[in-house]
């Protein structure tokens, strides 16, 4: 079973995938939490939200942000996928939802999510972890300080540049 | 020299640290080889034919004789005491065991060196021109710049698994001497109408597989701009580079698919909702970079020197040295000395340890300690006083590192080839070692003229063979070596990628397909100035075909 993380430790996971196979059957029950593919939010959002049900999207590496920024007021979580961790779209698709999108909300990395790659996911604005299986929760839990310093900006801070400029300053990220 | 500050050292150790965990959990069996191969790659590390092979990074060919004097003793200590100096400025060691790279690692950080990000699917070490900051024709000193690039792109979190490597070069001179046009991203020093400093950006280029020349994708971006412009490109190319085919992986392939128009209006795009945003650089910024490079103290000196005349008027020897080994520096009384690493029976780029010391020392008495690697396999000495120019030479001499041969044809950019490298097909060392020694006769030689002979041992192109005047690559045939000849490709501002001449040949008629290609050039040139590469502009590939394949035939 992966184990949902945050920042602080792990976390108990409220929500689950929503299965094709639910569709036809009975409504789900009111404040259900379900996280539901792009494909399956059209065919099944209108449905799932009018039985109460609260509603989360996870995109694929090729599903763009642009395609869900319209939805952003309807669900209470994103999560992007990592087919490998070798696959860096979603790094980007988390940026583009914090920074452009203004995405503040639960920000999930779900796939082969592995400690080694923790640094840099929390970075692009992941907060929460769904550690791919074997992955050591104490490992994953260290790795967010791997480095005490940061260069370029990210969706966490801007650049070390501008805080070195103006060390109390806020930085207005873009 | 950038000499770190505080933050730049920590960084470098805690990546020791990380790596050092990393290799301790493969080695222990919690990390699986395909899990850890992206991560040692991103230190630089692979697994080749013999032994693992380790590319330290020399950021943007800028090395000190203290750092030096570390590779020489990492060389001794840890590999079988020499080092291969690579096309891309860094340096690399054959022979290194797995579990004491963290130490090397270690060692290196104790003189601000690593190996971040010299392999792997990330943005690699920037390379720039040997001659940066003392070449009279800058526009801009394009070191302060590189930096400025490798802060940004280190431990970049959204470009750390692109669909394939990233290179990127920069320019600070009109006359390009960093190979800019076949990089991923190059970037050429310009002036703006109103004397603003910008850079001409140019995306795409590159050799390997489907080698190709970039297309210019915005004439002038403006200094503050660099890095949000950048930040653009590599995120259209992150979201959108193909990850289904490694082949087809590179940017390259990306800005043909959507034609450089469609792609430039892409990152434009892009770009619209990051510019004037946090990573704009700042003048602050700029300075402070400066600030942290080292300067040479250069003394009042006169521009022609009595004693140097005197030398070359007297040494044809050390006239030869001064002709091709020296260039001309924007200090009066200064110069620019190549190193050449391209000795008759040595493979072109090696150095031994022992070597290493002794330019170290050189380095320390001659030039300010200071030291560059240059993208064709040489060093060089940025600051030398011209007037000492004869005492270096001698002293260069006794190193076996004189050979008067920078732009001819004996200066062969060469990778290290099946020897060494698990990806080639055929060997290249041997095969700059016969045409070097087929070509040892100084005098032939000089007569010979400027030409520039590329050795790939595989379709990887490390030897950047597709932009030699000659190019030579290493293919495959029912598992014997063969070797495909190009004639024509061309590095610097009219950069082209070199065209075959027709069917491979055996390792043993390389040399020889080298001579008679140099003998219809010599028949047929004009006047002794005509370069090979313009009598093959001229005449077009028909002569050089035919003398090449009328007898081996």
């Amino acid at each position: 079973m992966p184990t949902l993380i945050d920042r602080n430790g792990p976390r108990q996971d409220h929500w689950s995938c929503f299965q094709d196979a639910q569709a036809g059957a009975a409504p789900p029950a009111p404040g259900a939490q379900l996280i539901l593919s792009l494909a399956q939010w059209k065919l099944h959002a209108q449905a799932l939200l009018a039985a109460g049900a609260r509603l989360g999207i996870c995109l694929e590496p090729a599903e763009g942000p642009e395609e869900i920024a319209g939805l952003l007021d309807r669900v209470e979580l994103l999560a992007v996928r990592f087919p490998a961790f070798t696959d860096g779209r979603g790094y980007s698709s988390a940026r583009l939802l914090r920074q452009r999108y203004g995405w503040t909300g639960e920000l999930r990395a779900v796939g082969d999510v592995l400690r080694d790659q923790m640094f840099y996911l929390a970075r692009c604005g992941f907060d929460t972890f769904d550690l791919a299986d074997g992955e050591s929760v104490q490992a994953a839990l260290a790795a967010f300080g791997d480095f005490t310093e940061t260069y370029q900006a990210a969706a966490d801070r801007g650049p070390l540049f501008r805080r070195r400029a103006q060390p109390t300053a806020p930085v207005a990220s873009r | 020299m950038y000499i770190y500050d505080e933050i730049d050292q920590a960084l470098v150790d805690e990546r020791v640290a990380q790596f050092r965990d990393q290799t301790q959990r493969f080695l222990t069996g919690q990390l699986s080889e395909d899990n850890f191969r992206p991560l040692r790659l991103q230190n630089g590390l692979y697994i080749q034919k013999h032994a693992p092979m380790l590319r330290v990074a020399i950021p943007y060919g800028l090395l000190a004789s203290r750092q030096l004097r570390k590779l020489s003793a990492i060389a001794s200590k840890y590999d079988r005491g020499y080092g291969h100096f690579s096309t891309r400025q860094n340096i690399q060691f054959n022979w290194p065991a797995l579990e004491r790279v963290p130490d090397i690692l270690a060692e290196l950080a104790t003189v601000q060196m690593h190996a971040i990000q010299t392999s792997g699917n990330c943005i690699r070490n920037i390379t720039t021109d040997q001659f940066a900051g003392v070449a009279p024709d800058e526009v801009t000193n394009p070191l302060v710049w590189a930096e400025l690039m490798r802060q940004w792109s280190t431990f970049h979190p959204e470009f750390a698994f692109l669909p394939r490597k990233f290179k990127i070069a920069i320019s600070g001179s009109l006359q390009d001497r960093a190979a800019v046009l076949v990089h991923d991203i190059g970037l050429l020093a310009v002036t703006g109408e109103t004397g603003e400093t910008g850079f001409r950006v140019i995306v795409g280029g590159g050799l390997g597989r489907t080698p190709m020349v970039g297309h210019v994708i915005n004439e002038f971006v403006a200094w503050p701009h660099l890095l949000t412009y950048l930040e653009a490109i590599l995120r259209v190319y992150n979201r959108h580079g193909r990850r289904d085919n490694k082949y087809k992986a590179r940017i390259k392939i990306l800005v043909k698919d959507r034609t450089p128009a469609v792609f430039a209006q892409e990152v434009q795009a892009e770009w619209e909702h990051l510019r004037d945003g946090t990573s704009t650089v700042t003048a602050e910024e700029l300075e402070r970079i400066r600030g942290r490079f080292t300067r040479p103290a250069y003394r009042t000196l006169p521009g022609t020197d009595a004693y140097i005349d005197t030398m070359r008027a007297g040494q044809p020897a050390f006239a030869r040295w001064l002709e091709r080994n020296v260039h001309a520096h924007r200090v009066p009384g200064y110069s620019c000395v190549t190193l050449s690493l391209k000795k008759t029976g040595v493979p072109p780029g090696d150095v031994t340890a022992e070597q290493m010391q002794g330019i170290a020392d050189l380095a320390d008495e001659y030039s300010f300690g200071e030291l560059r690697v240059t993208h064709e396999q040489n060093l060089v000495f940025a600051d030398v006083e011209t007037r000492r120019l004869h005492s270096l030479w001698q002293a260069v001499r006794e190193l076996g590192l004189a050979t008067p041969n920078i732009g001819l044809l004996t200066n062969i950019i060469s990778c290290p080839g099946g020897d060494f490298c698990s990806l080639a097909n055929a060997v290249s060392i041997p095969v700059a070692d016969a045409i070097t020694r087929r070509f040892d006769d100084l005098d032939y030689l000089y007569d010979i003229g400027e030409i520039d002979v590329n050795i790939s041992g595989c379709i990887n192109a490390c030897g950047h063979h597709h932009v030699g005047h000659i190019g030579i690559l290493g293919v495959d045939k029912a598992g014997e070596e063969w070797y495909q000849i190009t004639v024509g490709g061309r590095q610097g501002n009219d950069a082209k990628i070199g065209r075959i001449i027709g069917r491979s040949v055996a390792r043993n008629e390389v040399a020889e397909v080298v001579s008679r290609l140099i003998d219809v050039y010599l028949e047929r040139r004009d006047e002794a100035h005509e370069r090979f590469i313009d009598v093959v502009d001229r005449l077009g590939l028909e002569p050089f075909k035919e003398r090449v394949y009328a007898h081996l035939d």
